[in-house]
């Protein structure tokens, strides 16, 4: 069995993309037309793919992402993040496209886990200090965030504007140490097996 | 003993292992699995050499990417056939069931696994797609998953979860005519908000849930996700043994009188509590109908469009090419769509059939009907409403999600608005630049009649009168 090579993540600096947009779902993130493919490769191309361009095809200036201001491989968008569709596509996006990090005051269920099970940190934080964070990288996009996910806190580079932010402790481990929870499962089979036997409904 | 509710049962039989302070380990009875959210998961596996545990446990169809028209020719888009062809590949090589296109068996995940006899109460379900949620329409803990744990329950029929809290929405009181289960769901989400439910597991109560079929039950519980909760339930009950009973893959004779005794067991006891509890007057529920591009942001039908200050209501609106505070009613609307895992069902095409008979489509409408099987197209047929659908001008086509998602050709073009029976209205869901408004298959079928938005509830107030 060949162990799996998810990134291992400690901490990250890197200046920030702001996207002041609220319930952000996963179809904007990947359109639907874009999920016939059956790997995970390119997905990236596609992010946000009718945001980023217009209906005739030409680039969406407009839109945060294709600023030329902003950079990084932060994402920082507003409250409820990833809700709707499961489809992990969404995360293989984020992730091809470059970022390493998705920061929002709330996040949807599925798409948390499907984050976390592709190296991509999703940090949550209070709604106040999201919106210094916006306001912040708005006016000054060469802004550096640091995330530790050792300490789990979420800081503003040269200000004293930080936050402590939750992670479930096993999740922290395997990200920190690039395990999947297969491993973790399959670990189990004689515990598994066992439940199956004693199994009587 | 402390008191219990329906999820705890559900969730407590089925744990494995617990992680100190960390999660637990979730043993999956049923795994349904189709085109999209599979093939990643299945390359996972082949690349690890680690082998599918119990492929007999595992139920496969296409859905998500199949035309609704010549099924029964070759798939003429590229990348279409090939994610089929992959399926087909995939379960062949795993040894496992597989209900491909044109298949007696076929059809959107959601509507063949319980019209089987695959869902049953009391089970642990999951699926790569968020509409899973469907399932606990049967007293069964169902959710969607993404690929990463789809590959996790091949290998291991489990999944490592942290048991989510508990949410009750509880609606009493009598349905005024012609408000359908869509509507109470709408009206739920309307009043609740889009992530009033992540990260809890939502239990449906009261009388208006007990008296509906399970067709009903299993639109309401197939919405729970749009309002963030990961799984609806509503406890199992006569209904639920009656639907059950008799379908190909239920438990027969002795068997199946030993699983309802246990069935009976399952409902939450009296004086159990729920981290979050809503409650809700049947009476308060009319028509809905949505005007944003999130689930919540629904309206009775008779309803103005509210007014909110801020900036994601407003590019809402923009995006919809509606105006705060104005009525919907009027509306010229080009496209209805009367499909989806939502309101597919057979329940939902008598309701339209009813309606529709005798009348003929406005012109300007482009009307779809997509049975959610075709065990449902069979009996469309058979019942007679492909004559009435015929009639009145509108098509009825072959199974599949169709312009739920738009994966396959059935787009709304830029720019139109869809009445949809689906259930999610987000930007461009239905196409690019397609403009979802979402409805029960009432309105939708009154709309496709006046070729606008029309106060279907005043016409039922006259058709009584009559």
């Amino acid at each position: 069995m060949q162990e799996v090579e998810m990134e291992k993540f400690t901490t990250l600096q890197s200046k920030a993309i702001p996207l002041q947009i609220e319930n952000v779902d996963t179809d904007q993130i990947i359109p639907a037309r874009f999920l016939k493919a059956t790997d995970k490769k390119g997905f990236g191309d596609n992010v946000f793919r009718d945001w980023r361009y217009k209906k005739d095809g030409s680039v969406n200036k407009e839109f945060a992402l294709n600023n030329p201001n902003y950079s990084g491989t932060i994402l920082v968008a507003r409250d409820n993040f990833g809700c709707g569709s499961s489809r992990e596509h969404a995360a293989w996006a984020l992730t091809g496209y470059g970022f390493k990090v998705v920061v929002s005051s709330f996040f949807a269920d599925i798409f948390k886990g499907n984050a976390l099970n592709n190296g991509l940190l999703p940090v949550q934080v209070s709604e106040g200090f999201l919106k210094q964070l916006l306001n912040t990288i708005e006016n000054k996009p060469e802004t550096e965030i640091i995330v530790n996910l050792e300490l789990q806190t979420i800081s503003v580079a040269d200000t004293n504007l930080s936050e402590a932010f939750e992670i479930d402790a096993y999740k922290k481990t395997c990200m920190i140490n690039g395990y999947d929870d297969i491993d973790y499962l399959l670990s189990k089979k004689g515990t598994i097996e066992a439940f199956e036997n004693a199994a009587s409904i | 003993m402390s008191k219990k509710t329906l999820f705890d049962k559900v969730w407590d039989a089925h744990v494995v292992d617990t992680i100190e302070n960390g999660p637990q380990v979730l043993y999956i009875d049923k795994h349904l699995i189709h085109e999209v959210t599979s093939p990643q998961a299945f390359n996972e596996l082949e690349d690890r050499g680690i082998p599918v545990f119990r492929p007999e446990q595992i139920v496969a169809t296409a859905d998500h990417n199949t035309p609704t028209q010549n099924q029964d020719q070759p798939i003429k888009d590229e990348l279409s056939r090939k994610q089929l062809e992959q399926l087909s590949i995939n379960c062949e090589k795993n040894n496992i069931t597989l209900y491909q296109l044109g298949h007696k068996y076929n059809g959107i995940v959601h509507v063949m696994a319980p019209e089987l006899g695959f869902t049953q109460p009391g089970m642990t379900m999951v699926c790569g797609d968020s509409h899973t949620s469907t399932h606990g329409a049967f007293g069964t803990i169902a959710f969607g998953i993404g690929t990463s744990q789809v590959a996790q329950v091949f290998a291991s029929q489990c999944l490592l979860l942290t048991k989510p809290k508990s949410l009750r929405v509880s609606v009493n009181g009598k349905l005024k005519a012609g408000v359908l289960p869509k509507d109470v769901i709408l009206y739920i989400i309307s009043k609740l908000g889009t992530n009033s439910g992540t990260g809890y597991f939502c239990e449906y109560a009261g009388n208006v849930f007990e008296e509906m079929s399970m067709e009903g039950r299993m639109t309401v519980c197939n919405m729970s996700i749009e309002m963030g909760a990961r799984g609806g339930m509503i406890a199992p009950d006569q209904t639920t043994f009656d639907y059950v009973e008799g379908r190909e893959f239920a438990p027969k004779g002795n068997d199946f009188d030993k699983k309802v005794a246990y069935w009976k067991t399952l409902p939450t006891d009296e004086g159990a509590t729920f981290d979050q509890e809503y409650f809700l007057d049947a009476a308060d529920i009319e028509p809905m109908i949505t005007y944003g591009t999130n689930p919540g942001m629904g309206i009775k039908i008779t309803e103005n469009i509210p007014t909110e200050d801020n900036a994601s209501f407003k590019k809402s609106l923009e995006y919809m090419n509606f105006k705060a505070g104005e009525s919907l009613i009027n509306k010229p609307i080009n496209f209805v769509f009367i499909g989806s895992c939502t309101n597919s069902r057979i329940e939902d095409f008598r309701v339209a059939a009813n309606y529709i008979k005798g009348k003929q489509k406005a012109d300007n409408v482009t009307a779809w009907l997509v049975p959610g099987s075709k065990q449902v197209e069979t009996q469309i047929i058979e019942e007679g409403l492909k004559d009435v659908f015929d009639a009145a001008g509108f098509e009825l086509r072959q199974p599949g999600c169709s312009a739920c998602l738009a994966m396959n050709d059935d787009k709304i073009p830029q720019g139109e608005y869809c009445v949809s029976t689906s259930n999610r209205n987000f930007e461009g869901r239905q196409g690019q630049g397609s403009r979802t408004i979402l409805a029960s298959p009432l309105v939708a079928a009154a709309t496709a009649i006046a070729g606008k938005i029309i106060d279907v509830t005043q016409e039922i107030e006259e058709l009584e009168l009559v």
